[in-house]
């Protein structure tokens, strides 16, 4: 990756995390934790690698994004924001009654957001729907899907892992955000899932482990998913829960919980100095 | 004698026959023998999805390839698809209002001796609660083919519901035609009306002609668009014959009755019976032995009919 790319990406990525601290305390509620751990590779997703379109959202051969862990939702907010699907300052009506932007995402309502989501283990399933209907189509986009490993305890999550491996669905790309913690602790206590990658590749998987906070390692890792034919491909991305906030990083707590007054204004020094 | 149908052999024969007039994919759970998919899966082999045991996922998956554009039929029996991925249904696909068609086979107690667990007088109840669902209870083979076509050509998400057990064809006639959302007078009458629903509408019918015997002029409605429910058919015929009884192979208790009594008590309150599964689980048995064990057949309807028709007085 040239330093160009690699300066636009991580400023990018900046932003979309100011967009996440301001929107959620904007809102006094939602979920900065889970969506500071998946920024680096939502921003990759949108500002580098699929065939989107801001003046088009519903362009019919775009490649899609379901977020099923649909609570990182301000994640998927400031980063469709900052590509310009809707106005950045919209971020800050999150979770206000009648704003676009539900506490999880709807479909119906914002640009840009390709399904309805926040009921964990449902999106991955509809994803692979949508990978599918690719495939009947004989259309060449690509679905991309993230889960977060707290949500790959339910059971759902691993009959969609059938399901794509079954009709082959390469061009399906599963992200999994392995951050560790979920709501009750850490997720190796709370009721192990591990191991992701003996799993996945168990259930027929091409499987690509990274540092998902790694530009350098997600670009790779999505180079190598497209060429992998036959199979969909999982990346597990290893990242840190509320990542580029010294004081919410692999805090559980940040999990569910808004910054406050101070806590915002901390942060937002934190991530843009 | 006409001829006795299953409702779940007009549903797969419907999705095979409207295979090449509409583009639509039909997913199943692994029941496409029982559902009757299995016939759309012959014609149409590249449209059909198995999607194994695994009903939840079905439904989300029926939702994601529904977002492309797509018409999707999801089947499997009423108490997977309704009871097991209800939340599926809720919020894959009722909530971003997709058009994802659940075909339901084996609904009720006329599932006969597999018994309770596959049972499923809850569905209705169940998909009533979802805003935007559009549920449909054909009454016989020529309904149930209509119900098909009427989903496929009508946006946003449909739960349809089937039978297992072969029942007779009462609609088949030149100038049947079925409108969506409108109930149908059968038969028409003045001390009473029967509306009835699916398998209960020629149980209605036979009670009519009891009834008549004794003396007791009584109305038959069949209500096959159970939401939206036909308010007005409803209001007319408690004013005009001022006792109601229905008649469900469901619960009482969340189905058509829970939904005409809705009706009565917003907007023209009489006396109403309800006649159904009594808030109870099935059990195996014969189907004719588990009407008759249950009280859905042709003499409840009728005793239930008089009771109401006192209760006037």
């Amino acid at each position: 990756m040239d330093a160009q790319k690699l300066n636009m990406l991580t400023e990018t990525a900046k932003k979309i995390r100011v967009g996440i601290i301001e929107a959620t305390h904007a809102a006094k509620s939602g979920h900065p934790g889970g969506s500071l751990s998946i920024t680096d590779v939502m921003t990759y997703l949108y500002f580098s690698e699929m065939n989107v379109d801001p003046e088009n959202p519903n362009m019919q051969n775009r490649d899609r994004f379901v977020l099923s862990k649909g609570h990182c939702a301000p994640a998927l907010y400031s980063t469709l924001a900052h590509r310009g699907f809707f106005p950045v300052e919209e971020l800050k009506t999150l979770r206000k009654l009648g704003s676009r932007l539900q506490g999880h995402p709807d479909m119906t309502l914002t640009p840009g957001v390709d399904m309805s989501s926040g009921s964990l283990g449902l999106g991955i399933s509809s994803a692979a729907g949508m990978a599918l209907a690719g495939k009947i189509d004989n259309k060449d986009y690509r679905v991309y899907t993230v889960v977060g490993d707290g949500e790959s305890e339910e059971g759902q999550v691993w009959e969609a892992c059938m399901f794509a491996s079954h009709y082959k669905l390469d061009n399906l790309c599963l992200i999994i955000d392995w951050n560790g913690l979920q709501i009750d602790g850490p997720v190796a206590e709370v009721m192990n899932p591990t191991p992701h990658d003996k799993k996945l590749e168990a259930f027929g998987f091409h499987v690509i482990s990274i540092n998902g906070h790694s530009f350098e390692e997600i670009e790779a890792a999505f180079a190598e998913a497209k060429t992998v034919k036959g199979k969909p491909t999982a990346i597990i991305a290893k990242t840190v829960k509320g990542k580029g906030v010294s004081f919410m990083e692999n805090k559980v707590n940040w999990h569910g919980a808004a910054p406050n007054d101070e806590q915002c204004a901390e942060a937002i020094a934190e991530l843009t100095k | 004698m006409a001829d006795k149908i299953a409702t779940r052999e007009a549903y797969g024969s419907a999705l095979a026959e409207l295979a090449e007039k509409y583009d639509f994919v039909v997913l199943d759970a692994d029941l496409a023998e029982a559902t009757k998919t299995v016939k759309f899966k012959k014609a149409c082999p590249e449209r059909f999805f198995d999607c194994g045991i695994a009903e939840g996922n079905m439904i989300s998956v029926a939702a994601g390839i529904a977002t492309t554009g797509k018409t999707v039929f999801a089947s499997s029996f009423a108490m997977f698809a309704a009871g097991r991925a209800f939340e599926q249904v809720r919020n894959s696909v009722g909530y971003p209002h997709l058009n994802v068609k659940i075909g339901a086979t084996h609904a009720g107690i006329t599932v006969g001796e597999d018994g309770a667990t596959h049972q499923c007088n809850e569905d209705i109840a169940l998909m009533r609660t979802i805003p935007g669902m559009t549920i449909i209870n054909p009454s016989d083979a020529v309904e149930a083919r209509a119900a098909v076509e009427a989903a496929i050509t009508t946006d946003g998400p449909f739960y349809l519901r089937f039978g297992r057990f072969a029942v007779e064809v009462i609609n088949d006639r030149p100038d049947y035609k079925f409108e969506l959302g409108k109930g149908v007078l059968l038969a028409d009458g003045t001390d009473v009306t029967l509306i009835a629903s699916g398998l209960t509408v020629g149980m209605a019918l036979e009670a009519r002609e009891q009834l008549a015997k004794e003396g007791i002029s009584a109305r038959v409605v069949n209500i096959h668009t159970i939401k939206p429910i036909d308010r007005d058919i409803i209001i007319a015929a408690a004013k005009e014959t001022g006792a109601i009884v229905t008649a469900e192979e469901h619960n009482v208790i969340g189905g058509l009755g829970s939904a005409v009594a809705e009706v009565l008590c917003e907007s023209c309150p009489v006396p109403m019976l309800r006649v159904g599964m009594n808030d109870t689980y099935g059990h195996s048995g014969t189907v004719p032995a588990l009407l008759e064990e249950y009280g859905i057949n042709a003499g409840v309807i009728v005793a239930q009919a008089k009771k109401a028709v006192s209760l006037k007085k």
